[in-house]
């Protein structure tokens, strides 16, 4: 069974977020590293290959300036090999033309088997890239998943919902997005960081994937920003070191409130 | 009154529309002459009613969609009806899990683009601006549509109150669903409703939410004995959940539910962004940490700098005696 798995390359969420005040899209010219969310898919693939018998599991990305640092650390997971679309010409690039790139890389590829990805990344939290890549794709899809088997040419999925969890079984070929917790992903091992150097990423523009400039990137998006401000900021209140009697400083406000 | 028709997507679970469905019809009363919902489910009739109370002319009714998701039919069906001439010039949708995937295979269907996690609207002209929270929501990023529309829109709950504008049921339509192919093949084999008492964990006035502080699973016994005491509902930051020591239902945070109580209490939690995306809205908010630096301090109206295993006993044991 082979694999697919959409990863993002983001930059280090331990650092504050910062836009670049001439486009207001979030800076990326730092190091990025591999989406935490995307690290579950990646294990998942991994998973469900071995568990399978035979396979590969693939990835697919866009980034600029041709970055590969979260592709190698997915690789040294376990992936075999990567695509990843780095292009100027994509900058500004909305969900829906990320997805568009997205579905180009798959089909480089050769399709899939099943096709990964996390609910959402960590930076921009659109949310709807996967959906659109299984429809651009023509796949049915199922997302939220909190455990992934698959059981011959079908994928059975515990899916989140508001009040709980649906069984849910789709054909393959499909998408899946998983949640944090599905899978806890394993850390990459030293020989697997040595042999990730060497396996293949193969880096394409947009128009090596026949994709016209004019639906992706800025020039493709149906957005712009036209305004970026403060939100109102929360002030601190009263910080108190706990003396032993900190509990009752939370049973005064309390009281205040008319909550007891 | 600047735009003609807009759709809203009406999430319903036992037979009620969510609160956000009510929350966006009524902020969508103020953007348009006309609303309409887009309704996939049984019984339209019996949510006819409720739908005009808040403001909705019109339901769109799929039916019964039996075992399917709703994603790639609803999608399917709200497409083939633009197609056919129903010409809202905006569709705004929950930021639910029903809503994210009618509104992500919509915005391919159409070639449209999609505007997500929105906290705000405004419509100037024909301009559709949305606003959306970033960075933990210290800053807001407006955003305007600058294709044709119709545009697509979500939003996070609790954006705008839910208030009934006062107008007669709506009337119902029948809103044809194509067939959908290989794209609509996933099918829900079993439902399964996690069992939690008092009251919902976005609803409550008191929510009581614990994070890795407390050390190990076992502590969470705490953060549920005083959300009871407190007649509130507990929750749990990310950290927690992904290590599985509640359900998912318990997360507040930005990939969890979004939460307003009167009051929120914080223990044992460092406040990441993802989490207080979900819970700044908070009226009120208490912070129980170790860690004086923790940023969830910065927010606090009242922080107790001190160790949750100690701090909560107390607390408990003082809100026990007070009977």
């Amino acid at each position: 069974m082979n694999v697919v798995v959409c990863v993002k390359q983001i930059p280090d969420p331990a650092n504050p977020g910062a836009l670049d005040p001439a486009t207001n899209t979030l800076k990326r010219e730092g190091k990025l590293i591999l989406d935490d969310s995307d690290a579950y898919g990646v294990e998942m693939a991994l998973q469900l290959v071995a568990a399978a018998g035979g396979g590969e599991v693939s990835l697919v990305s866009m980034a600029p300036n041709g970055e590969t640092a979260g592709l190698r650390t997915a690789l040294a997971m376990g992936a075999a090999k990567a695509v990843l679309v780095s292009d100027p010409a994509l900058q500004g690039s909305d969900a829906l033309g990320t997805a568009k790139v997205l579905a180009k890389a798959v089909e480089r590829l050769g399709g899939a088997d099943l096709v990964l990805a996390a609910t959402e990344s960590t930076d921009g939290y659109t949310g709807t890239t996967p959906e659109q890549l299984a429809e651009l794709l023509g796949l049915p899809s199922v997302t939220f998943a909190k455990k992934v088997e698959v059981a011959g040419s079908v994928v059975k999925v515990q899916r989140q919902t508001e009040a709980g969890y649906d069984d849910v079984e789709c054909p393959l070929p499909a998408l899946v997005t998983v949640t944090a917790g599905v899978v806890e992903p394993r850390y990459p091992s030293f020989k697997g960081i040595m042999a990730a150097k060497s396996k293949p990423v193969d880096q394409v523009t947009a128009a090596d994937l026949g994709l016209d400039a004019t639906s992706v990137g800025q020039a493709g998006s149906g957005q712009r920003i036209v305004a970026v401000t403060a939100a109102e900021a929360r002030q601190a209140g009263q910080i108190l070191e706990d003396d032993g009697e900190g509990f009752a400083k939370v049973v005064e406000f309390l009281e205040n409130l008319k909550v007891i | 009154m600047t735009l003609n028709t807009v759709w809203v997507y009406a999430d319903v679970a036992a037979g009620r529309p969510l609160s956000i469905t009510l929350e966006l019809l009524t902020k969508a009363r103020s953007l348009a002459a006309n609303v309409e919902v887009v309704y996939a489910g049984a019984n339209a009739a019996e949510l006819a009613p409720v739908l005009g109370a808040f403001g909705a002319s019109k339901v769109h009714a799929t039916g019964d969609l039996g075992e399917r998701l709703p994603g790639p039919a609803v999608a399917a069906a709200i497409a083939a009806a633009v197609r056919g001439g129903a010409a809202p010039e905006l569709l705004v949708f929950g930021q639910t899990y029903e809503g994210r995937d009618v509104a992500a295979r919509l915005s391919v269907k159409l070639d449209r683009t999609v505007l997500t996690n929105n906290v705000d609207v405004a419509v100037d002209g024909e301009t559709v601006r949305c606003t959306t929270a970033i960075f933990g929501g210290n800053t807001l990023v407006t955003t305007e549509f600058t294709g044709a529309g119709p545009h697509i829109t979500l939003f996070r709950p609790k954006s705008f109150a839910a208030e009934e504008g006062g107008g007669a049921a709506a009337e119902v339509g029948a809103l044809a669903v194509p067939d959908t192919g290989t794209s609509g093949g996933a099918r829900v084999t079993g439902r399964h409703v996690e069992a939690s008492s008092g009251p919902k964990l976005d609803e409550a006035e008191v929510v009581v939410s614990g994070g890795r502080g407390l050390g190990e699973a076992g502590k969470y016994e705490l953060i549920e004995q005083l959300a009871r005491l407190l007649r509130g509902a507990p929750g749990a930051s990310r950290a927690i959940v992904d290590a599985g020591w509640v359900p998912y239902s318990y997360q507040v945070g930005q990939t969890g539910k979004v939460v307003k109580p009167s009051v929120y209490i914080a223990c044992g939690i460092s406040g990441a962004t993802q989490h207080m995306v979900g819970m700044k809205g908070s009226k009120n908010i208490i912070a129980i940490n170790k860690d004086k630096e923790a940023p969830i301090f910065g927010i606090a109206d009242l922080g107790i700098v001190g160790d949750v295993h100690k701090v909560l006993p107390k607390l408990i044991e003082a809100l026990q005696a007070r009977g």
